[in-house]
């Protein structure tokens, strides 16, 4: 298998229609709109059976017995496991870490933690067998905290660390710690004429996505299994089951099902062992579905985190120096603390030049609800923090806020904290201009000839003023996000791609394991296809492990690493057709010698346009088939006592400005208007580029005002799991959303792009937060801001 | 489980005189919530919904005779002239689909305190109409109706056939808070109608007390100050001090509790202001100078 076989090149391709730079519609949009579109949950089998997870009742807890014979009674009860019953040794998963127990073994860690599975001929079944499962716990006390984690006393909720870091860590209830230092912060605290401190609070956010998890694992005749799921990284999945099960990878076949919305969510497994294991077991399909309520038991939520920061400044303006820690909460499990500890730390002062820093990021092993990945990875808390502390710095230098982070934005060139250079454009100074040139909204827009249109109002429909107590509140932010994956990971993709004569028409097929999770992934391959093979027919293949892994859909990777695969493997399999076509044809023109040749309009073209022959007629009945990996620039590791190292491969920027009307008396919000201005490098598809915009600032929005779920500090048990009480925005939440695209091409990656996926949702968070501040001249240091927050209720 | 399908009320009745614990379903907004998150198994359902009578209602001298099944969305659309406070509380109820479904019986079966008609039935004055196989009809009083935390006056053998709400004499308004602008449950409501043939004014607290509950203390004051000062002869602006005093007795009707939604303190404090601003609002259109509202029923 060829590697890195073409060089990248920053080309437009050719002009074939349906190619990169055009908003050509999605293949699953419709289907998705109209209800059709068939979700993994949707997925049924003849004599299937239905798996139910028993889930811990509560946080802390020795388990002292497990008596499963009622439920085995049950009738139509095929199977019951516990820990006991696991196959293998391997009896533990875990993203970076495996310390994640299939099913509970002596010990429950956190409120919800699988401990046994049930297989069932009917759903009901089997959730009634599963709660006759009798479980005896001896309950300990709750790690909730950095306090109650590093206490001289406190109960380890890991014994016997064995992992990458835990050798490095302070304590073995911190997961991983990463100090960063560069330059001399407290000298350069001398220099500086104005010093702000803050402590920030930052919620723990769920992905909320639609689809709950859900996936149908198939026994296959040869002893293996085949599993139906909805995830973000099939071979991460694969690499996690296979062990467990006692299997070859090569006998767990994965084929990717309807994935409904992820953010993170689904990179870590979830039901996949479970349905396998029940599967293998019974020897008949079984599906798992979670419901809502288990969904947010079932998988890993945004790390809560609290920020210390402290900013200096000259009095002319220029920042001296930033100390800060950040202290992440990440629940029971590992996950990706480690790597949500890497972007924390490193991407901790935002967008700024600042030559001297003293940086501390940690993630913490509690009893809380293990945290992991979620859209923005460590740089949403970070976000929220700095831009709070860069407004309060202006406000004490006495500067406009804008104007004071312009002066202060890094650009191209500017070293990070890290010791990396950027060295791709990072226009933070024009994205700021940019939001802030566009036209604010008019004054007191919810006024009407007719009256007041409660609608436009804080409270809308539910009718709790007509103008009283509201006032308008102007906030700006900006945000600084890696692409990709970090601190010296292989981050490669693989994509095969064919092309044939498919009657009379040269066509296409494009073959990755990438997960399309609704970011628009199956339209860009298309879209490159098209553009580099000059065909208008191309297929994609459903994704599966019968390709080489695409990495995760996740860190705003996927157009630029699996989108740079498939350009890979399109400019070799090309280079194949024009060695076809030389062969056939060369003697007939001396351009086939000596020009650039392209494929465009299924057609072999000089670049000049002229056109050397027919694709049907260099193919003909030959197939060009070619896998191929791809990778980006390799990164490396972070050093664990100074935090130096070119850890990113490239950065995204987004600037939000937020206009909020507040209603003062009640605390509530209505967010008007969240103007974002992006840099994306290159769009390859504007519709879906403005979209991931959109819903990202919508996502930070959310986090602003009203998505948190509630952990009882006492009990560190979830108080709010459904959506009748974790909130997420309704369309009458949604503000109107200009979006400015500027196309400063990366020299580094496919087209110049650059990964999107994640910037817009960090800036908006502190934007609106600051705009509540205008409005209400509250200080506000804790995220989501709730009506008690704004009404001194709390 | 169960599922009793009466075609007619007769049969409903009977079917409830026959199983008494059987829970009666008509739109299914509290029924299927609680069955989907295993809170309640119910042994029968009686599902209410070939009933095609519950679903009408009629306008009479001096009421509605509002079915229990007719949906919140022809309320908005139907009765937003007779009954005003609740069309307004009906356009709050959780999302367009759910209001095509579900009405106000089912609000009172639940009888929780975080129900949005409540307040504004209230507010207007309401009886509501049940009936059983054995003992036929009773019209409860609903300031008789919540006993308890999701307990209502209903006698086992009895279903809830309808609701007479008095027709609007006067403006009424509805305000509810919650955490996001649509589809939210209340964190707090607050209905308030007044009465020009009756001189009176009359309240609503919803996701205030274990039950929905009048501020009746605020409504004695305010009746009174209204009287004394001759506002509703002369038509005065109410001044700010009586609208104060008014909020503060509204918020000290209620009896909150700390919970994941928001805090007792928070409850109260919104509250008086609902209650100081529907006050304005409503005595200002009564004084025909209030500017109209748009979007809202």
């Amino acid at each position: 298998m060829p590697t890195n076989g073409a060089p990248t090149k920053i080309t437009q391709g050719s002009r074939t229609k349906g190619g990169i730079g055009e908003s050509t519609l999605r293949p699953d949009g419709t289907l998705k709109v109209t209800g059709e579109f068939a979700y993994s949950s949707d997925m049924w089998h003849e004599d299937m059976l239905w798996g139910q997870i028993l889930r811990s009742t509560v946080a802390h807890a020795e388990i002292v017995s497990i008596d499963t014979s009622e439920a085995l009674a049950t009738a139509g009860v095929y199977a019951v496991m516990t820990y006991d019953d696991l196959p293998t040794d391997v009896r533990n998963y875990g993203l970076e870490i495996r310390d994640t127990p299939v099913l509970a073994h002596g010990k429950v860690r956190h409120h919800g933690e699988p401990v046994a599975i049930v297989a069932a001929d009917h759903p009901e079944t089997a959730r009634r067998a599963a709660a006759k499962i009798k479980v005896d716990y001896r309950e300990l006390p709750v790690i909730t905290d950095e306090a109650s984690a590093t206490a001289p006393d406190a109960i380890l909720v890991h014994e016997g660390r064995d992992d990458p870091h835990a050798g490095h860590v302070p304590h073995p209830n911190i997961v991983h710690r990463q100090p960063i230092f560069r330059g001399d912060a407290a000298e350069a605290a001398k220099r500086a004429d104005f010093v702000v401190k803050g402590e920030y609070t930052f919620g723990m956010q769920d992905q909320a996505f639609l689809g709950p998890e859900s996936g149908l694992a198939v026994p296959d005749e040869d002893g293996g299994v085949h599993l139906y799921i909805a995830t973000q990284w099939l071979h991460s999945d694969l690499r996690q089951i296979a062990p467990v099960l006692g299997l070859p990878e090569s006998k767990v076949r994965m084929t990717l099902s309807g994935v409904g919305g992820a953010f993170g969510g689904r990179e870590d497994l979830s039901m996949q062992i479970h349905a396998c294991l029940l599967a293998l077991r019974t020897g008949k399909p079984v599906k798992i579905v979670y419901n809502r309520f288990e969904s947010f038991f079932g998988h890993v939520h945004r790390h809560p985190a609290k920020l210390s920061y402290e900013h200096g400044a000259t009095k002319d303006g220029k920042l001296t120096h930033v100390k800060c820690r950040i202290v992440l909460d990440g629940g029971a499990y590992a996950s990706a603390s480690p790597a949500v500890v890497g972007n924390a730390s490193s991407l901790s002062i935002g967008p700024y030049a600042v030559d001297d820093v003293d940086i501390e990021a940690v993630a913490l092993y509690t009893n809380n609800p293990p945290c992991g990945a979620m859209r923005g990875f460590g740089a949403v808390q970070a976000c929220f923090a700095y831009e709070a502390q860069m407004d309060k710095l202006a406000d004490a230098v006495g500067m406009d806020r804008v104007e004071f982070r312009q002066l202060n934005a890094m650009e191209q060139g500017t070293v990070m904290p890290t010791g990396q250079r950027v060295d791709s454009p990072a226009p933070v100074a024009e994205l700021l201009r940019r939001v802030k040139a566009m036209p604010l909204p008019p004054e007191r827009q919810w006024e009407s000839s007719e009256g007041a249109d409660v609608r436009q109002l804080p409270g809308g429909l539910s009718n709790t003023t007509h103008g009283e107590g509201v006032v308008r509140g102007v906030g700006y932010a900006v945000g600084i996000k890696n692409v990709g994956f970090s601190e010296g990971f292989d981050d490669y993709s693989t994509a095969r791609v064919r092309m044939e004569v498919v009657g009379g028409e040269p066509v296409a097929t494009v073959h990755t394991a990438m997960a399309e999770v609704g970011q628009g992934g199956v339209t860009v391959h298309a879209q490159i296809a098209r553009t580099e093979l000059g065909v208008a027919q191309v297929t994609i293949h459903p994704a599966d492990t019968r390709v080489g892994s695409a990495g995760s859909t996740s860190a705003s990777r996927q157009t630029y690493v699996t989108g740079g695969a498939v350009k890979n493997s399109c400019e070799l399999v090309r280079e194949k057709v024009l060695q076809i076509g030389r062969r056939k044809f060369g003697s007939y023109h001396p351009a086939w010698a000596d020009a650039e040749l392209l494929l465009e309009g299924g057609k072999v073209v000089t670049d000049g346009g002229e056109v050397l022959a027919d694709l049907v007629d260099v193919l003909e009945d030959e197939t060009v088939e070619i896998e191929a990996e791809w990778r980006h620039r390799p990164t490396e590791a972070f050093d664990l006592r100074t935090g130096q190292g070119f850890g990113h491969v490239q950065y995204s920027f987004a600037a939000h400005r937020a206009v909020v009307e507040v209603d003062t008396e009640l605390g509530l919000v209505k967010v008007i208007e969240l103007a974002c201005a992006q840099d994306v490098g290159k769009a390859l598809n504007p519709q879906s580029v403005v979209g991931q915009i959109q819903g990202g600032t919508v996502q930070g929005l959310g986090v602003a005002v009203m998505e948190e779920i509630v952990v009882d500090p006492r009990t560190a048990k979830v108080r709010n799991p459904s959506f009748t009480d974790y909130l997420i925005p309704t369309i009458l939440d949604t503000p109107t959303i200009p979006v400015d695209v500027l196309e400063l091409a990366d020299d580094h990656a496919p087209y110049g792009l650059r990964g999107i996926g994640e910037a817009p949702t960090l800036s908006s968070t502190p934007a609106v937060l600051a705009a509540i501040r205008s409005a209400t001249g509250l200080e506000l240091d804790r995220t989501p801001v709730r009506p008690e927050h704004l009404t001194g209720t709390a | 489980m169960d599922f009793l399908r009466p075609a007619s009320w007769g049969e409903a009745l009977a079917a409830k005189a026959e199983h008494p614990t059987a829970v009666p379903i008509a739109g299914g907004t509290d029924v299927m919530v609680e069955i989907n998150f295993d809170h309640r198994r119910p042994e029968y359902l009686l599902d209410l919904n070939r009933i095609g009578d519950l679903e009408e209602w009629e306008v009479g001298a001096d009421s509605v005779r509002l079915g229990a099944s007719v949906p919140y969305t022809r309320i908005m659309e139907n009765l937003r002239g007779e009954l005003p406070g609740l069309a307004l509380a009906s356009h709050t109820v959780a999302s367009p689909q759910i209001r095509n479904r579900g009405g106000v019986g089912g609000n009172l079966g639940t009888a929780s305190p975080a129900g949005d008609a409540h307040p504004a039935l209230l507010a207007a004055g309401a009886e509501v109409e049940v009936e059983s196989a054995r003992r036929g009809t009773r019209l409860i009083p609903i300031d008789a109706f919540f006993t308890g935390v999701k307990r209502n006056a209903l006698a086992a053998d009895e279903l809830i056939r309808a609701v007479h709400i008095k027709k609007a004499d006067g403006p009424q308004q509805f305000s509810k808070v919650g955490t996001r602008n649509a589809m939210v449950i209340a964190v707090c409501a607050f209905g308030l109608a007044l009465h020009p043939e009756t001189r009176t004014v009359r309240t609503g607290i919803g996701s205030a007390a274990p039950t929905p509950v009048r501020a009746k203390a605020a409504e004695e004051f305010l009746n009174a100050a209204l009287e004394e000062g001759g506002f509703w002869d002369n038509g005065k602006i109410i001044t700010p001090s009586v609208a104060q005093r008014f909020a503060d007795l509204c918020s000290a009707a209620c009896n909150p509790i700390d919970d994941v939604r928001g805090t007792a303190s928070y409850r109260r404090h919104a509250v008086g202001i609902m209650a100081r601003r529907t006050l304005t609002w409503t005595w200002e259109s009564y004084r025909g100078t209030a500017a109209h509202v748009e979007g809202v029923a």
